[in-house]
């Protein structure tokens, strides 16, 4: 059953993958390089308390030394080649292609410690390092890899800081990379235990050298029931996030998920949201937060981009006091949060 | 009670200091220090007016994650910066290249009237909005 199913979707992903591939995230460029942030694609599945966060990251060619800078929720316990379609096959479900024309359907705190390699992976060419680390221990390691951070990274660095200290760095080698071709991707696959769930958007602006160009973006989120999220989607893009699907997963979705790479975790009942970003990179100052029926919540309003008095956030010296959050780049719950979100959670039962 | 008292006198230097160093604040001529802090790929403050004659010590404290430039000059002079490929700011006055979380200081003398302007010229820096404006009056 699965083969039957598996053939045709393979010709249809082949067509999806050159009309529109998944691209990465991004945030470190060479320093003769750009970096151009297209669209990119994430599916965020919780179950069992842990986060699968699945994205894939886009070869952009030889000649520019090239990066991603992507912020986590937590440590991840696993990180490993994602599935081979997936991300398509999300996309297949959640954007159908286009009635044919002649059918009238219209196209759709800082600190100066240095920054820890907590773990250091090599998928198909790509590098990926976990680190641990403040916005600058964070600009230093970059800088030490041969990568610079663009002049919008310290601000994108301290909304992050607020929350996470874990920053996932992906780059290809280039020694590694004959065999790919400009445009193709490299599904990678985290699993991040944690109590709160949560998916960098923000990050996507970095690097945008005009704040009116747009961030085009697809998350994909699978969960046990209907999803809270902050902030809270629209059916339009008020706010530049459109919450488009919103419904239980269909079998046959479930099934084609389950049989592709390291997805054997999804359950036989799932909900599927699917939501669209197009917004002006200078407005997208939010992160999304989820939360589920079995654990409540999103309880960190904060958590999708509510500036905070930075000057609480981060010693001016930046000498590491254990106090202030302030640190870097990416995403999602801190530490402090955490413990906040504990605390609270025990409070609440 | 003493510590209340040694706090309060601390605030009151910090109060002074501030003001002294306040790049806002037209300046007197002689000697003055001015405290810059880069922060968001910006200058603060990024506006000064200083007498002619003056001679002015900035203590620049990068804040950010990534290195900045901090290079004294008037429009041609910055132009010339954002050509230009020096690596490493430092030896001449007015001109500075502040590694990550670090200070530097740089002596310059405002000798004529006129507008100069302050700039961070690595690349994409100075189009970002890393500049600064330095009034030097009669």
């Amino acid at each position: 059953m699965r083969r039957m199913t598996a053939a045709p979707l393979l010709a249809i992903l082949m067509i999806g993958a050159i009309a529109g591939p998944a691209f990465a995230c991004a945030g470190l460029v060479a320093p003769n390089g750009t970096v151009r942030l297209t669209r990119t694609a994430t599916l965020a599945g919780y179950h069992d308390g842990i986060e699968h966060y699945i994205t894939s990251f886009q070869f952009q060619g030889g000649g520019a030394k090239f990066g991603s800078i992507v912020p986590l929720p937590g440590v991840p316990s696993k990180v490993t080649r994602g599935g081979r379609w997936t991300l398509q096959r999300l996309e297949i479900e959640t954007q159908p292609p286009a009635p044919a024309a002649a059918e009238g359907g219209n196209a759709s705190a800082d600190s100066d410690r240095a920054a820890k390699e907590l773990y250091e992976t090599e998928i198909d060419g790509l590098l990926i390092t976990i680190l641990e680390g403040g916005s600058r221990a964070v600009g230093r390691w970059a800088k030490r890899e041969g990568f610079a951070l663009t002049p919008d990274a310290p601000e994108v660095l301290r909304f992050y800081a607020q929350r996470s200290k874990i920053f996932m760095a992906a780059r290809f080698i280039p020694e590694k990379s004959d065999d790919k071709q400009v445009g193709d991707g490299v599904p990678i696959h985290l699993r991040i235990p944690t109590d709160n769930p949560w998916v960098p958007l923000r990050i996507l602006a970095l690097g945008k050298k005009d704040p009116r160009s747009d961030v085009n973006a697809d998350v994909y989120l699978l969960t046990h029931g209907e999803p809270t999220l902050l902030p809270e989607p629209e059916p339009a893009f008020n706010r530049g996030l459109a919450l488009q699907v919103s419904q239980q997963a269909s079998r046959d979705l479930l099934r084609d998920l389950r049989s592709d790479r390291g997805m054997k975790w999804i359950p036989r009942k799932m909900w599927l949201s699917y939501l669209r970003i197009e917004i002006n990179s200078g407005k997208l100052v939010y992160d999304l937060s989820v939360g589920t029926k079995a654990r409540g919540g999103p309880y960190e309003e904060e958590a999708y981009g509510v500036q905070n008095d930075e000057q609480s956030q981060e010693s001016p010296t930046g000498e590491g006091a254990a106090s202030l959050l302030g640190w870097i780049v990416v995403p999602v719950a801190g530490l402090g949060a955490l413990r906040g979100i504990r605390a609270r959670s025990k409070r609440r039962s | 009670m003493i510590r209340r008292a040694a706090l309060g006198a601390l605030l009151v230097a910090a109060t002074i200091a501030s003001t002294a160093c306040g790049g806002g604040d037209p300046g007197r001529g002689g000697q003055q220090e001015v405290h810059v802090t880069l922060r968001d790929s910006r200058f603060v403050p990024d506006e000064f007016e200083f007498e002619a004659g003056t001679t002015v010590t900035f203590v620049v404290e990068n804040t950010d994650p990534i290195a900045h430039e901090f290079l004294i000059g008037d429009e041609e002079v910055q132009r010339a910066h954002e050509e230009g490929t020096e690596p490493h700011h430092g030896a001449k006055p007015g001109e500075l290249s502040i590694p990550i979380g670090e200070t530097r200081r740089t002596t310059y003398t405002f000798e004529e009237p006129g507008t100069l302007l302050i700039g961070c010229h690595l690349p994409t820096h100075y189009t970002y909005g890393m500049r600064g404006r330095i009034i030097v009056t009669e």
